[in-house]
């Protein structure tokens, strides 16, 4: 996508998207007794063996990586709903509303810390990972067929078709679009294009507004013009 | 210019459990995104930021006793994780907010309702004496916001800035264009203030169902027609059209 490199336009950074998700909640089976955690953003616990408890994402991740719990994945990273989301994703070009806003960074920190407690996510043989990514998408049926799917080619999937809806949605703007509805797409999502559609919004705005369209009764002079509410030449930087 | 259909109502009970339910942190975090979004600088949360300051020295206090009385490292180590998470929010929020002041400290100066959003330590780093350094200062103005040691007085950026291009460009110009403001000496406004740019797109949500709004001054009929917003649902939208509303709290900034 355009303008990745304008550090003003992207806003956040994949790490703060990161961030921001880790305050999400998930259910964790703890395997040890703990008190209650008493934090500056919320009271966690008491923790019981055996029992679930719900926690921040970073919290799971924490006590994960120490050996201390497993985390239930959420329901919607199951392979069959994760395949019927894909299947809803394909056929219409309205974006499915069925994944959280943080879907991209909650599966990818649960794959990083938590491979082991996603089911049907464990290496699939090579084989099986290979032809998943380089296939063309009409023969991607015949792999949903085999039971084992990776939960993480879905997911990749899923991100790939999207992201090609919202290109197509893109082509649609001209010259009037003045505010976008943008219905469903997730914070990664959003964060990719939002640079693009920005700037693309403001340059439609800024040939549009009418104090640039230039005056024929008005006699040229040669002094600086200053344009009220339009972008002031920028001479300085 | 904001809709008169959303006045001030009040909370119902759901509202206000959200509200009791809704930590510091969070908030600092709703005010640290639309922070980052805006162009311009929004207005600065005192309490909830002395709040904050106040939870994290007693946090850090807690921490410092649990380490010497040998509590459970496990735990020790989560609300270090705790406490680490919230610096970092509230530093990156502060910092933010220097940046626009550095890139727009003259516009904010001279405009009384930009001004007024600063906090008290953020109009001494803009406007007092101190050394050259800018960095060096707004690091010692932010850590005197993180750890409330307000002995450290902040800066003259201003006055720096101003002596700096003085110094080094404007006084080796021919008389009329010596001004920091203005381009030469008939340049009607200052023209040579950076501002920030309203015209902005921004990605915003709404938290409520918002009727009303104008998007404005378009040069085709259809644009000045009314805008609704659905809550929950992102919008790409010029900044100029909600400012009303982000600055009323109604739209979260993303």
């Amino acid at each position: 996508m355009a303008g990745q490199s304008d550090a003003e336009l992207s806003l956040f950074s994949a790490e703060e998207l990161e961030f921001i998700a880790e305050d999400e909640i998930v259910d964790i089976v703890p395997n040890l007794k703990m008190g209650p955690l008493n934090f500056i953003s919320g009271d966690f616990g008491p923790f019981i063996p055996q029992i679930v408890a719900q926690v921040p994402l970073w919290l799971a991740v924490a006590l994960k990586k120490r050996g201390k719990c497993s985390i239930c994945p959420p329901q919607w990273m199951s392979v069959d709903k994760l395949t019927q989301v894909l299947e809803a994703e394909r056929n219409s070009q309205e974006m499915s509303e069925q994944l959280p806003f943080h879907y991209v960074e909650i599966s990818r920190l649960l794959f990083d810390h938590a491979h082991d407690d996603i089911p049907d996510a464990y290496m699939v043989s090579i084989k099986m990972v290979l032809p998943c990514r380089i296939m063309p998408w009409g023969f991607f049926k015949c792999f949903a067929l085999l039971s084992s799917v990776q939960v993480r080619s879905l997911i990749e999937d899923i991100r790939d078709v999207r992201f090609h809806k919202v290109e197509t949605d893109l082509e649609a703007f001209n010259g009037r679009t003045i505010a976008v509805k943008i219905k469903n797409l997730s914070a990664m999502e959003v964060n990719i294009v939002r640079p693009f559609i920005g700037r693309a919004l403001q340059a439609f705005y800024k040939h549009d507004s009418p104090e640039l369209i230039p005056d024929p009764e008005r006699v040229p002079d040669r002094r600086p013009q200053v344009v009220q509410n339009a972008p002031r030449r920028q001479l300085r930087r | 210019m904001a809709s008169s259909s959303m006045d001030g109502s009040i909370p119902t009970m759901d509202e206000f459990e959200a509200l009791l339910s809704t930590t510091d942190v969070e908030l600092l975090k709703r005010a640290w995104r639309s922070e980052k979004a805006s162009p311009e600088i929004l207005r600065y949360d005192t309490d909830l930021v002395s709040r904050l300051t106040e939870q994290i020295q007693l946090m850090e206090e807690t921490v410092e006793e649990k380490s010497t009385s040998g509590a459970d490292p496990l735990s020790l180590s989560l609300y270090q994780m705790d406490l680490d998470r919230t610096l970092f929010l509230l530093r990156s929020y502060l910092r933010v907010r220097i940046q626009k002041i550095e890139k727009y400290m003259f516009h904010i100066r001279k405009t009384d309702e930009l001004w007024n959003r600063l906090s008290k330590g953020e109009k001494d780093f803009t406007s007092r004496k101190g050394s050259s350094n800018l960095h060096a200062y707004a690091y010692r103005y932010y850590a005197s916001l993180v750890f409330e040691s307000n002995e450290f007085s902040c800066c003259r950026c201003i006055e720096d800035l101003k002596q700096h291009l003085e110094e080094s460009v404007l006084s080796k110009l021919p008389e009329n264009y010596q001004s920091v403001e203005k381009q030469s000496v008939i340049s009607e406004e200052d023209d040579m203030v950076p501002e920030p740019r309203l015209d902005t797109f921004v990605l915003c949500r709404s938290k409520e169902y918002l009727s009303g709004i104008q998007l404005e001054d378009g040069p085709v009929d259809d644009r000045s027609k009314l805008f609704e917003m659905e809550p929950g649902v992102l919008y790409f939208i010029c900044y100029k059209s909600i400012k009303p509303l982000v600055e009323s709290g109604k739209i979260d900034l993303l």
